[in-house]
């Protein structure tokens, strides 16, 4: 198919390298250099999407980030699929396949189209809400329907092939945006030697001085650019980043750049290189040389394909040798739209009229237009357009800006493309993006970027300086200022000449006023990515929502992913009219970042898959690899879960380690339990104040079972302490709360207490432990060690240091299963050649490596709690029934003791640890399963505390758990029931919660 | 993201190193036992939140681990001043009001 809307020259395009793309199935050419909005004006094609709520046909109306409509789904595989892409913003490349993102069952045969124009009517804003609110229950299927008629765009359901990344940068001056307003900046700061980041959004830097007809020295505006990047690009301090929004201005000049690296070259990024970049970029000056987009006019039918925003239009035929149309009306409010005109004309085309809303406009450009025979309308505005699928003709009426009225009957020109200007709206979002409100300047008809915490400079139309020669003085002038103020000194140096013009205000004109009213008139859009009129606005206000935040919200203006960057100002004109209060009373919304939407990819950067979290393996990983471990992830560390020998599954396992622990001896990895050193002459006193029993009297060699409370009283941490020497200690702590507990011994010391004197240490990951458990531990380790295990020699919580398998060792002689246990530390990158001997040694006992899981059954078989699943922060030391562990007579108020004595913690009925032994010995109570003490009391039924652990034990043939019940130490050997989601019900009788060898027999040999 | 000045490193570094941990000068009473439970909930439970300027205890934690006091404003997010443990901040809010901005300015009432 030939590009019918093609020029015959002009544009920089490449005419010798043709692409051949897709869209909606349809095969077409574009030239290397068009974006792909550029490429289907070229080839005629009018609809690209269906609107949101009416499912009107929709074409481009832009040619930047602003456009709402042309946003498409690409990408030819389910893997490369990105949707909600700006067409105007996507490079054409060789193969592009595009689609709309909505429209069903085509976008040029439409069916929700015909529900549009029939209830189109009935759907004022807030119609799903008014209409679909009851009944309640049938929301949710009403919902599917709507979603999947209005859509935006679909998500990938296959992972992206392609790779993105982070990089941290820091730099003197980053200057945003590389028109004519930025280059001069980047220059100014470059050539004083600051270190200065040039980022711009297109795919080339230039901004309009790429499309302008305006000269710079007598020669195309372009010459310029090049001649400046390429100085710019020999600076060895300015990086230059093309194809990069700045989409964030965050707290204390840290911004966030969304650079795409390589989607201009293919759907998925060349081999070995990184497809989307984010910048993080701490800047000490920013320089905002945002711009401005064209706001254009609302007016009846302004949505059909074929309106478009006039500076778009030049952009087209200048830069990408396009025309899209062929009859233009313009209607215009300010002097710079007539370039358009001019453009139009020396592309051969025809301009059917002007129509200029101010009655007596004779600016340069005016007068070059009317010199060339173009009609000129004064004191008029196109105020309707027709046609269906493409514009058809416009109708001009001379109107009455200012009383909002039509004052003559109207004038129906034949044309295909209307051109609307209704001035500029500085970029202010980046300005505005830490809160800075921007201010409404009466004198350009635009708002401004206000006060703002940042430390930048604005530069160019953003401050709204509009004629050429004013936006590079001024770009210079703030370049030399961020860098001055950076420490560098002031450059001076020459501007190019612009061609000075005589240019006259233009008038303040949003919404074109109809013949009808607003409400009767052909719907004026004003944001059409969401379909909100300017009838809609009207009735928002008189519905009561005043503030523009709730006129927004209620009618969904700027909610698309445009963000309203074409609407929101007309919008709040709209209102503020309706309302009879000027702009600066309305003021504008909150602008929060993005500026444009960021690919989730570029996000995430590498932090994905192997690499979302780090993984912690211990010294013995490749042991319990090996000997086929199932693994359980406890906080970052990848745990041993068990050990299933050939055909087992994971309750055959379990049942076989523990009875091999309580038969003979197992072994377990435990060297994730967290480790601190604590030394200094007040260790003592500080472990008397964190831990809740007394640490006075334990005595060098000894170790000692500690709990650790939160202020409040709850138990939060515990673990085994060892003295090592008076003045040096070494605390476990739990593998998931290692780092919680350092960081709040730190803050006691450094902020309480700093006149202890005592310092910590983590050592976790420098021992490695390997704990030897069960009735022949003994004489298993007494075959690798030369420390003497003797009964008297070697009791129960105490340690040695010595040899074990050839290498130092520290052996703790502390049990967490109730049988005879020695805790063997060795340092870390002896682990493995130790764990080998004492395999090999243990052969004969039949040494059974053992995991998580099985610990967990041993540990609960003897009441043993493990903090996070007994306790819930909720629990104190005396709810556990772990009296016996609290210091009441310490000397020191320690953390903790405040806390448990107030009135709620000594109430009698709190929720108490038992022990729950099932009536039926088969029947497994599942964890977190809530108790009732009377099963037959009507729903919702009185809960008495819940299941905290449940297992069944091997070795005692039964099933038992543990749970939290309300008095329960007072309610031995009476029932509680557990009414399960299934309609079942499991009897359990409350009893101990040491169910196994309560004297400490097996572990005292 | 804040910048943060550690004053024990003496580096100005990004709020990713740091933990915020609260309000500042919150002693711990010296004699708990003494308190009623009234008060000691007061100290456990309840802080400031106020709009503007306020002092935060931040920790350097993927840094040098120690704690320090960060003057601050609520509202701009300005920091004024990083301080040790143990010193008194320069900056409250009878010597300086906090800058009435255009965050609060431009604000509809």
């Amino acid at each position: 198919m030939s590009q019918i809307n093609r020029l015959s020259r002009g544009g920089r395009i490449d005419r010798s390298q043709p692409l051949s793309f897709s869209f909606n199935g349809q095969t077409y050419q574009g030239y290397a250099g068009d974006t792909l909005a550029a490429a289907l004006l070229a080839n005629g094609v009018d609809v690209v999407g269906r609107s949101f709520k009416y499912s009107r046909p929709r074409g481009i109306v832009a040619a930047g980030c602003e456009e709402p409509n042309a946003v498409l789904q690409i990408g030819s595989t389910e893997a490369a699929t990105i949707p909600n892409v700006r067409a105007t913003q996507q490079a054409l490349y060789a193969g592009l396949t595009a689609s709309s993102v909505n429209g069903w069952p085509s976008v040029n045969t439409d069916l929700m189209g015909i529900l549009g124009k029939v209830g189109g009517g009935m759907m004022p804003p807030g119609f799903y809400y008014k209409t679909f609110m009851y009944p309640q229950n049938l929301w949710l299927t009403y919902e599917k329907y709507i979603r999947k008629a209005a859509g935006l765009g679909r998500a990938p359901k296959e992972n992206d092939p392609d790779s993105y990344d982070y990089m941290n940068q820091h730099c003197d001056v980053l200057v945003v945006g590389g028109g004519a307003a930025g280059l001069a900046a980047a220059l100014a700061a470059g050539r004083s030697g600051a270190r200065v980041i040039l980022a711009d959004e297109q795919e080339e830097f230039g901004g309009h001085l790429l499309d302008s007809r305006e000269t710079l020295d007598g020669k195309p505006a372009s010459e310029w650019v090049a001649k400046v990047l390429a100085e710019l690009a020999g600076m060895a301090e300015v990086t230059l980043l093309p194809r990069a929004t700045v989409h964030g201005y965050h707290d204390h000049n840290f911004l966030t750049i969304h650079e795409r690296r390589t989607d201009h070259l293919g759907e998925t990024a060349p081999l070995g290189q990184v497809r989307q970049r984010l910048h993080r970029v701490r800047a000490t000056r920013v320089v905002l040389a945002t711009g401005a987009h064209e706001r254009p006019l609302v007016y009846s039918n302004n949505d059909v394909p074929g309106n478009m925003l006039a500076g778009a239009v030049s952009t087209y035929v200048r830069r990408y040798g396009v025309a899209p149309g062929k009859r233009l009306v313009l209607s215009t409010t300010n002097d710079y739209a007539y370039r358009v005109a001019l453009d139009w004309l020396e592309a051969g085309l025809q301009v059917v009229a002007i129509a200029d809303a101010r009655p007596n406009p004779k600016g340069a450009w005016v007068e070059e237009a009317r010199a060339k025979g173009v009609r000129i309308m004064t004191g008029s505005a196109v105020i309707e357009a027709r046609g269906s699928k493409r514009v058809s003709a416009a109708c001009v009426a001379r109107i009455d800006a200012k009383a909002h009225k039509v004052t003559s009957s109207g004038d129906w020109l034949d044309c295909d493309l209307v051109a609307s200007s209704g001035g500029y709206s500085p970029v202010v979002h980046l300005a505005s993006h830490l809160g800075g409100r921007p201010v409404w300047r009466e004198d350009i008809l635009a708002f401004v970027p206000g006060e703002g915490f940042q430390q930048r400079v604005c530069a160019g139309a953003v401050n709204g300086v509009f004629a050429l020669g004013d936006v590079l003085t001024d770009g210079f002038e703030a370049g030399v200022k961020a860098a001055t103020e950076t420490g560098f000194k002031p450059v001076s140096g020459e501007l190019p000449k612009v061609f000075g013009r005589h240019e006259e205000p233009s008038i303040a004109l949003f919404q074109v006023p109809h013949d009808k009213s607003t409400a009767r008139a052909p719907k004026q859009f004003v944001d059409q990515q969401n379909d909100v009129t300017a009838a809609g606005i009207e009735l928002a206000t008189r519905e009561g929502f005043e503030s523009v935040e709730h006129v927004k919200r209620y009618t969904a203006l700027g909610f698309g992913t445009d963000q309203g960057k074409l609407g929101n100002i007309n919008g709040l004109a709209i209102a503020a009219r309706s309302m009879g209060i000027s702009i600066t009373q309305m003021g504008t919304t909150m602008f929060r970042p993005n500026y444009t939407p960021v690919s989730f990819g570029a996000v995430a950067g590498r932090n994905c898959g192997a690499l979302f979290d780090p993984v912690r393996y211990t010294a013995l990983h490749s042991w319990h690899l090996k000997n086929g471990a199932e693994f359980e992830d406890v906080g970052q560390w990848k745990r041993p879960w068990y050990f299933p020998k050939r055909g087992e599954d994971m309750h055959a396992a379990v049942g076989r380690e523990c009875k091999a622990v309580r038969d003979s001896v197992g072994i377990l990895d435990a060297s994730t339990l967290g480790k601190i050193d604590i030394q200094g002459p007040d260790a003592r006193e500080f472990l008397n104040r964190v831990y809740t029993n007394a640490w006075t009297k334990l005595d060098v060699g000894k170790a000692r079972y500690g709990l650790m409370c939160k202020e409040d009283g709850m138990v939060f941490d515990d673990g085994v302490t060892a003295c090592l020497a008076d003045n040096h200690f070494v605390m476990t702590t739990t593998t998931g709360g290692a780092a919680r507990v350092m960081q709040w011994l730190e803050i006691y010391q450094q902020t309480e207490w700093p006149e202890l004197k005592v310092y910590f240490t983590s050592v976790t990951d420098h021992w490695a432990t390997m704990t030897l458990s069960g009735p022949n531990s003994r004489k298993l380790l007494a075959e690798v060690t030369d420390i003497d295990l003797g009964k008297d020699a070697f009791p129960f919580m105490t340690w040695k240091e010595g040899l074990v398998g050839g290498v130092p060792a520290r052996v703790f002689r502390i049990s967490f299963t109730g049988e005879l246990s020695y805790e063997v530390n060795v340092q870390a990158d002896y682990a493995m050649g130790v764990l080998e001997k004492i395999v090999a040694a243990g052969k004969k006992y039949n040494l059974t490596p053992y995991g998580t899981e099985t610990m967990h059954v041993l540990r609960a078989e003897k009441g043993f709690i493990i903090v996070g699943q007994e306790t819930d922060g909720s629990v104190t030391p005396d709810d556990l029934n772990m009296g016996w562990c609290v210091g009441r007579t310490k000397p020191f108020s320690w953390i903790g003791w405040r806390g448990m004595n107030r009135q709620d913690c000594m109430r009698e009925n709190r929720k108490q640890l038992v022990g729950l032994k099932p009536v039926n010995p088969d029947k497994v109570l599942p964890e977190g399963a809530q108790l009732v003490f009377d099963p037959k009391q009507p729903v919702p039924m009185s809960m008495v505390g819940h299941v905290t652990s449940s297992y069944f034990s091997t070795s005692m043939g039964y099933s038992f758990a543990l749970a939290l019940v309300k008095g329960g130490l007072k309610r031995m050997g009476e029932r509680v029931f557990a009414p399960l989601a299934d309609g079942t019900l499991i009897e359990a009788e409350i009893v101990s919660s040491v169910f196994l060898d309560p004297k400490g027999d097996r572990q005292n040999i | 993201m804040l910048n943060i000045f550690c004053p024990h490193c003496g580096e100005q570094r990004s709020e990713e190193e740091f933990h915020t941990a609260g309000q500042a000068h919150i002693p711990r009473p010296l004699d708990p036992s003494t308190c009623t439970d009234e008060e000691w909930g007061e100290y456990l439970f309840f802080r400031d939140n106020p709009r503007g300027l306020h002092h935060e205890l931040w920790i350097h934690a993927a840094g040098c681990r120690q704690y320090f006091n960060v003057t601050r404003d609520t509202l701009s997010y300005e920091i004024f001043e990083t301080y040790k443990i143990g010193e008194k901040p320069s900056v409250t809010a009878k010597a300086k009001s906090a800058p009435l901005t255009s965050r609060t300015a431009g604000a509809k009432a």
